[in-house]
C-alpha cells in the first residue's frame, strides 16, 4: 500500500496532505451528473478523458435490455442514463452502453477488461471501489465532489491511511466461501472496525482463494469502515490479467509483470494494527441485523437484547431485530425466506454463479420463493450460457436476468416489499436497503441457492 | 465553491443511533437525480415517515425545536456505507451545518468538508453528555465555533474538538479545492511525463478508447 501510495505522490501539500495521481476513474450514472454539471458550471474540461471508463449499472433494468435507454420504464431512471450519455459525448470519456454486451456493474468489468491493474490507483464514485484491491491496486471510493476533482485535475488531495494487516491462516472448511471469510472479519472487527485504515489481506487462505474470492473479500473491506482493502499480486493475478483486453501485451506485459513482483510489501513491515483469523473456524455466515457486522455462523442464534448492557444499545438492538421481525433467541436456520437474490459486485462474478449452480442442479425453487439471478456483466452472463447455468438457473425457477446492480440497492425496479424477507449475495444488510420494509440476510451464493431450494435458511454442511 | 462555515448558533437535534449508515440518512430510491438540490424532504426518510407516508411524530426532527436543528449529534460510526454525496447533500439541504458524533465513517467525513458540513468528533463520553443535554428542548441549543474549534452549551459548558489546521482554513474560507489543486499543473503535467517514461507501466492505464464490437 504505502509503495504505491509513494509512487503516486504529485507533490506534498500543507500538513500530512499530499496531491495523489489517479490511475483510472470509472463513472456511473448515479454519482457522477453533478460532478459533470460541476466542471461545465466552472468553464472546466476533463484533463485526462482517456484514464475514465463510464457505464451505467445502478439504475438500468435488469429485463428487456435490446430496447436500449429507450427502453427504461421510469423517466428519472432514464435520464440519469441519458445524463451520463450525453456528458460521455461530450467530454471524450470512453463509454460502455446499455446494449453492449460488455456492460455490467463498474467493479466487475473494470478487472475483466483488464483495466485494473496492480500498483494503480483507482477511484469511483461507489464505495465498493475497494473490490479492485484484489489485484494490488489501491482502490477505493469517492464521492462526488471528488470526482469532479479527479476530472478536472486526474488527481485528489488525500491523507495518509493507517495500516492494518489481518492475516488468514489456516484453511476454510467445506461450504465456506470468500464471502463467509468476509462476514466473520466484519463480525469480529466491527462495522467501523477498519475506519481510517486500509486493509492488507494476507496469509496461506488469501493465497488459496481465486481472484473471484478476492474480489469478494476486498469488496467488503468497506463494510468494516476500511478505506481500502488490498492483497499483494501474485502469479494467480498475473495469470488471469494475461490476454485481458486493456491489460497489456508482449514484453510489456512481462515487464509490467516484474514492476508488480515487486509490489508486496517488504518482510517485517509495520502495520498500525494487526489481525489473526483462523479460516478453519469460519462457519456459513448469515446476517440477521441491520449492519454487515450483524452476522452469525447458521448453526447460531439471533441475539438477545436483554443480554446488552447498554440501555440505549439495547433499545437499538430491540429496533432492529422488530424492524427485521425476528425473535431473541431463534435459530437462524431454518428461517423462512420470500426472495433470493443471487448477483451484485460481491458476488455476481462467473466464479459466484457456478457455485450457486452447483447447489441447484435437477432441483426447483421452492413453492412461494422468488429467486433472482442478476450476472454481474454482460460478458459474464454470456459465459455462464455458454457452460449451461443460464439453463441450470432457469431450469430450477430462477428468473434469469440481465446485468446490473439491482436488487443489491433497489433503484431499479428490482427491490423487495415491505416485511419480504431476502437471501441475498450483495454486500449490504442496512434498512430498507433492498426496498423500503426490506429484510435483507446476507449470504454466500452457495448459501442463497440452497435457501431458494429450501425455502428457508440452510446449513449447507448438513445436505448431502 | 463550499460556503464558508465560521460560527453556527442554533438547535442541536439528538440522535442516539450508532452506524447511522448514508442508506438511512438517504435512501437509494431518491438518488435518482441530477442536481445536488432539493433533497432535504427526503432526510431520513425512512425515520421521519412512517410506512404510509405520514409524518412520524415521534422523529427527533419532527419534534420542536428539534426541526428547526441545525446541528446533529448522533452515535459511532456516523455516515457509514455509500459514498452518496447525496447524504450530505440532504443534511445540507435540510439545514443541518454540523454533525457531532464519536468518530465518522471516511467517505462521509470526506463529504462533509466537501460542502461545507463540519463533522465534530468528540469522545464517547462527551457525545453522551452533550446528548443528555440538549434532549431537553430548553437547551436544544448549541454555539459551534470553528476558530476557537469549540462546541459550547447554553450552560457556558464546551467542548473542544481537533480538526486538521488545511481542513479548517478551507472551511472558513469556502475554498475550492479544485482551484488549488489547478495551481499545481506544472507538477501534474511532470508527474504523469515521468510516468510515461516508467517501464512498468506501459501506459498510465485506463482505456484510450473503449471500442465497438
Amino acid at each position: 500500500m504505502q509503495k504505491i501510495w509513494d509512487s503516486h505522490v504529485v507533490e506534498q501539500l500543507d500538513g500530512d496532505a499530499v496531491l495523489l495521481y489517479i490511475d483510472l476513474h470509472l463513472l456511473n450514472e448515479v454519482t457522477s451528473p453533478q460532478a459533470f454539471e460541476g466542471l461545465r458550471s466552472a468553464g472546466r474540461r476533463p484533463r485526462r478523458p482517456e484514464a475514465a471508463l463510464a457505464v451505467a449499472d445502478h439504475n438500468v433494468p435488469t429485463e428487456h435490455r435490446g430496447a436500449g435507454v429507450p427502453g427504461i420504464a421510469e423517466p428519472e431512471s432514464r435520464a440519469q442514463v441519458e445524463a451520463l450519455e450525453c456528458n460521455v459525448r461530450q467530454y471524450g470519456i470512453p463509454y460502455i452502453p446499455l446494449t453492449d454486451r460488455r456492460q455490467g456493474i463498474v467493479h466487475v468489468i473494470g478487472p475483466d477488461l483488464g483495466l485494473t491493474l496492480p500498483g494503480s490507483t483507482i477511484v469511483c464514485g461507489d464505495s465498493h471501489t475497494s473490490t479492485h484491491g484484489a489485484f494490488g491496486a489501491l482502490a477505493f471510493g469517492i464521492g462526488t465532489s471528488e470526482a469532479e476533482h479527479v476530472l478536472a485535475t486526474q488527481t485528489l488531495v488525500q491523507r495518509p491511511a493507517k495500516s492494518m494487516l489481518i492475516r488468514i491462516d489456516g484453511k476454510l472448511g467445506r461450504g465456506t466461501t470468500a464471502k463467509d471469510l468476509i462476514l466473520h472479519i466484519i463480525a469480529k472487527i466491527g462495522t467501523g472496525g477498519a475506519t481510517g485504515h486500509v486493509i492488507e489481506y494476507a496469509g496461506d487462505a488469501i493465497g488459496t482463494l481465486d481472484m473471484a474470492g478476492r474480489m469478494t473479500v476486498c469488496n467488503m473491506s468497506i463494510e468494516a469502515g476500511a478505506r481500502a482493502g488490498i492483497i499483494a499480486p501474485d502469479e494467480k493475478t498475473f495469470t488471469w490479467l494475461s490476454g485481458r483486453r486493456y491489460a497489456p501485451v508482449g514484453s510489456d506485459f512481462d515487464r509490467a509483470i516484474e514492476c508488480w513482483r515487486s509490489l508486496r510489501s517488504d518482510p517485517g513491515a509495520l502495520y498500525d494494527r494487526t489481525v489473526g483469523v483462523d479460516a478453519s473456524e469460519v462457519a456459513p455466515m448469515v446476517s440477521w441485523g441491520t449492519s454487515p457486522e450483524s452476522s452469525v455462523p447458521v448453526d447460531g442464534v439471533i441475539p438477545d437484547p436483554a443480554c446488552e448492557g447498554d440501555p440505549f444499545r439495547q433499545a437499538q438492538l430491540r429496533g432492529v431485530l422488530s424492524y427485521m421481525g425476528l425473535q431473541p433467541g431463534a435459530p437462524i436456520a431454518g428461517l423462512p425466506i420470500d426472495v433470493v437474490f443471487i448477483g451484485s459486485c460481491t458476488n455476481g462474478r462467473l466464479e459466484d454463479l457456478r457455485s450457486a449452480a452447483s447447489m441447484i442442479k435437477g432441483k426447483c425453487v421452492a413453492p412461494g420463493v422468488r429467486a433472482l439471478v442478476v450476472p454481474g456483466s454482460g460478458d459474464v452472463k454470456a459465459q455462464a450460457e455458454a457452460e449451461g447455468l443460464g439453463g441450470i438457473f432457469r431450469n430450477a425457477g430462477f428468473e434469469w436476468r440481465d446485468a446490473g446492480c439491482s436488487m443489491c440497492l433497489g433503484m431499479n425496479p428490482d427491490h423487495l416489499q415491505p416485511g419480504e424477507r431476502c437471501a441475498s449475495t450483495s454486500n449490504r444488510n442496512f434498512e430498507g436497503r433492498q426496498g423500503p420494509g426490506g429484510r435483507t440476510h446476507l449470504m454466500s451464493p452457495m448459501m442463497a441457492a440452497a435457501a431458494a431450494i429450501a425455502g428457508c435458511v440452510v446449513d449447507i454442511r448438513k445436505l448431502s | 465553491m463550499t460556503r464558508a462555515l465560521t460560527e453556527l448558533r442554533g438547535v442541536a437535534a439528538p440522535l442516539r443511533l450508532a452506524n447511522v449508515d448514508t442508506d438511512k440518512i438517504l435512501p437509494s430510491r431518491f438518488l435518482k437525480t441530477v442536481r445536488r438540490s432539493g433533497l432535504g424532504a427526503a432526510l431520513f426518510d425512512s425515520l421521519r415517515h412512517n410506512p404510509d407516508g405520514s409524518i412520524n411524530p415521534d422523529f427527533i426532527l419532527n419534534r420542536e425545536p428539534w426541526s428547526r436543528a441545525i446541528v446533529l449529534v448522533a452515535l459511532a460510526n456516523f455516515g457509514c456505507g455509500s459514498s452518496r454525496e447525496h447524504a450530505p447533500w440532504a443534511l445540507l439541504d435540510f439545514g443541518i451545518r454540523c454533525v457531532i458524533a464519536p468518530s465518522f465513517a471516511d467517505i462521509f467525513h470526506e463529504n462533509c468538508f466537501k460542502n461545507g458540513i463540519l463533522p465534530v468528533a468528540l469522545s464517547r463520553d462527551e457525545v453522551g453528555s452533550l446528548l443528555e443535554w440538549i434532549e431537553r428542548p430548553a437547551q436544544a441549543e448549541l454555539s459551534v465555533d470553528l476558530p476557537r474549534q469549540t462546541v459550547r452549551r447554553c450552560d457556558a459548558v464546551s467542548y473542544h474538538f481537533n480538526i486538521d489546521p488545511c481542513r479548517k482554513t478551507a472551511l472558513l474560507q469556502g475554498q475550492d479545492e479544485i482551484s488549488r489543486s489547478l495551481e499545481h499543473e506544472v507538477a501534474i503535467a511532470a508527474f504523469e511525463e515521468r510516468r510515461r517514461r516508467l517501464s512498468c507501466f506501459p501506459r498510465t492505464c485506463g482505456p484510450q478508447t473503449v471500442d465497438r464490437d
